[in-house]
């Protein structure tokens, strides 16, 4: 029974929302926004698994001295956001707990983001070495639309209707087919998890 | 002294000043009125729109009307001077009436809709609740604001439908899907061998896990930013089962970081599950599948400190990405890791391309799970797939066809109406 009733909610919430897809009433509407809404709740429960989680690992490895300075940094950071933030005026602009967000996590998140651009040089400069025949294709279709995208006056006009045609054509029929293998993929699992025939996200076979 | 009228000087020249005033003024008035003059005969007010129908708006849960009418005969002829027509809408036949749009000339059709029940924080007047009755009159305006006389009042009555016609497309085509994937699943069961190509990204696993116990490293398993609900993170786990199977029976560690405290939960069952069946329980160890945060970059550098520390031998990408999906891969690589990836965001494909050594694109992910398991079930769902992805490539050369001849019925009939 304990394999049995999760699959049974599956299987019947998955026809019930299926049809509800093609039901316009009110009731229908009422029963997309219920599960939702339920969705939600479930995610806000399963927040304290999260906290404990990240709390214990991070204790554990306070007692291995390679790992010690970051769990700390972490442990203090979690502290200093937790108590900054459990009061409601704690959200509003110049609290403490604003601050610590606006000058410590915003920056932060910001520069890992920046680290994109060196990455996205280093992983074309792999990509774009003409090795074969299609490396070299590759090399010479990136660049002409990299051409394109770069502020060089006339010389970034000059191959747009190239461009246009390398982007609306070969490139779009490619992410078209791709798209097209996702959609039936996607309705496939859908079907075998509304089945029970595929039960992985129970953590189990 | 008086005169012979009998006024004094004092009081005839103020009286003479006012009478004048006065008869100043009468002809100034005299300006406008012949300005008004000039108005109404120079540019002529347009004739309204005719024939104002009302029907429900179609596929909705009762929310909205369509008002159609016939185009004011000024509208492209005649003067020629329509430029909008406005809608005005009442709850009563005798108003007040409430302008509800304008819309260009030549139109001949308005969807009057709003589906935003009132609440008591945000009241909402305009709510089109289903079976109410609404009156409608229309008026054609040209550029210098000059209207036409209304039409006639005329009402229609929301109605909450049933079905979604314009959707029926997708549900015909839902259905045959649901039959081709139901009779292969039986064929196969009854024995019928199915052969399915080779993914070099599944064969990879095994001896990406393989060399990690050779090097007497961990592995790291990613299942992106997806949430439990997702379909790449569901073939996320399905793989994540696989390598437990493996790691367990080689006894190497598997690290596991994630975002999502439901993902972690599952992540979790789906390693202890995989330790259990191998036999291999007492090596399961739950602190080595974590939750790190919520907040993309901060898992991002979470993770990446975890890489350069730990050098895995084996990185995993199995899920849904975003920007994050370049900095993990390259961090892996100079990491000096083996990396599989799977995802199916298009816009990450090429970063994992690029980064890694194996992609699984897109349905390719998804189909992990039948590669993995080659149960007659699972791969029957694959040739379901493989069949219908023929019948849409025969639908796009035969719609090609059609559109280049002038054929709009091929279109028409797979069109979705939202």
């Amino acid at each position: 029974m304990k394999r049995e009733i999760p699959i049974i909610i599956v299987g019947v919430t998955g026809v019930v929302m299926f049809f509800q897809y093609f039901i316009p009433t009110g009731w229908s509407e009422f029963i997309f926004t219920y599960g939702q809404d339920w969705v939600m709740v479930i995610g806000i429960l399963s927040l304290p698994l999260g906290i404990w989680s990240l709390v214990k690992a991070n204790v554990l490895k306070l007692k291995d001295p390679k790992e010690r300075f970051y769990s700390a940094v972490l442990l203090a950071g979690f502290l200093a956001m937790v108590l900054t933030g459990l009061k409601r005026e704690s959200f509003e602009a110049g609290s403490v707990f604003m601050k610590l967000f606006n000058t410590i996590l915003i920056p932060i998140q910001a520069t890992v983001f920046s680290l994109l651009a060196f990455f996205i040089a280093s992983a074309a400069y792999r990509a774009f070495r003409a090795r074969s025949v299609l490396a070299t294709v590759l090399l010479i279709t990136a660049f002409l639309v990299m051409l394109r995208f770069i502020p060089l006056g006339p010389i970034s006009t000059a191959n747009l209707g190239a461009v246009a045609w390398i982007l609306s054509v070969p490139n779009m029929a490619a992410k078209r087919a791709i798209m097209m293998g996702i959609g039936l993929g996607a309705a496939a699992t859908a079907i075998k998890i509304i089945l029970g025939i595929e039960r992985t996200y129970m953590g189990r076979d | 002294m008086k005169n012979r009228h009998g006024f004094s000087g004092a009081i005839g020249i103020p009286a003479v000043f006012f009478g004048l005033l006065f008869f100043g003024s009468a002809l100034w008035a005299q300006v406008p009125q012949s300005s008004a003059a000039a108005d109404s005969t120079g540019p002529p007010a347009p004739q309204p729109p005719a024939n104002v129908r009302i029907a429900d708006k179609p596929n909705d849960a009762g929310h909205g009307l369509i008002i159609r009418w016939d185009l004011s005969p000024d509208d492209g002829s005649g003067l020629n001077n329509v430029s909008v027509y406005e809608i005005s809408r009442s709850a009563s036949p005798d108003g007040p009436f409430i302008s509800r749009g304008i819309i260009a000339r030549g139109n001949k059709e308005y969807v009057d809709s709003d589906n935003l029940a009132p609440t008591q924080e945000r009241p909402n007047p305009n709510y089109m609740p289903a079976g109410s009755t609404w009156y409608y009159k229309l008026t054609a305006v040209t550029e210098d604001g000059i209207r036409s006389a209304e039409t006639a009042v005329v009402s229609g009555t929301t109605v909450e439908n049933l079905f979604h016609f314009g959707k029926l497309p997708v549900l015909v085509g839902a259905i045959l899907f649901t039959i081709m994937l139901m009779y292969l699943i039986i064929h196969a069961k009854r024995g019928k061998k199915l052969y399915v190509r080779p993914l070099a990204g599944i064969n990879a696993v095994d001896d990406a896990i393989g060399r990690a116990t050779e090097m007497g490293k961990p592995i790291l398993y990613i299942l992106g930013l997806g949430t439990a609900g997702d379909i790449a993170t569901i073939a996320g786990f399905t793989i994540l089962s696989r390598v437990a199977k493996r790691t367990a029976e080689y006894q190497t560690r598997v690290l596991v970081p994630v975002n999502d405290p439901v993902v972690l939960a599952v992540a979790q069952e789906t390693v202890r599950t995989a330790y259990l069946e191998v036999g291999r329980p007492d090596q399961y160890n739950p602190d080595n599948i974590y939750y790190v945060t919520s907040m993309q970059f901060p898992y991002v550098a979470a993770v990446n400190g975890i890489m350069l520390r730990e050098r895995p031998a084996t990185n995993f990408y199995m899920g849904v990405f975003h920007a994050e999906a370049l900095i993990l891969a390259e961090t892996g690589n100079i990491a000096g890791s083996i990396q599989i990836s799977g995802t199916d965001q298009i816009a990450q494909l090429p970063f994992f391309v690029a980064a890694t050594d194996y992609t699984l694109i897109g349905e390719e992910l998804y189909a992990a799970s039948a590669y993995l398991s080659q149960e007659p079930v699972q791969l029957g769902t694959l040739k379901a797939q493989d069949y219908t992805k023929a019948i849409v490539m025969l639908f796009v050369i035969l719609g090609a066809i059609a559109i280049t001849a002038g054929w709009p019925f091929l279109r028409n009939l797979v069109t979705i109406n939202l």
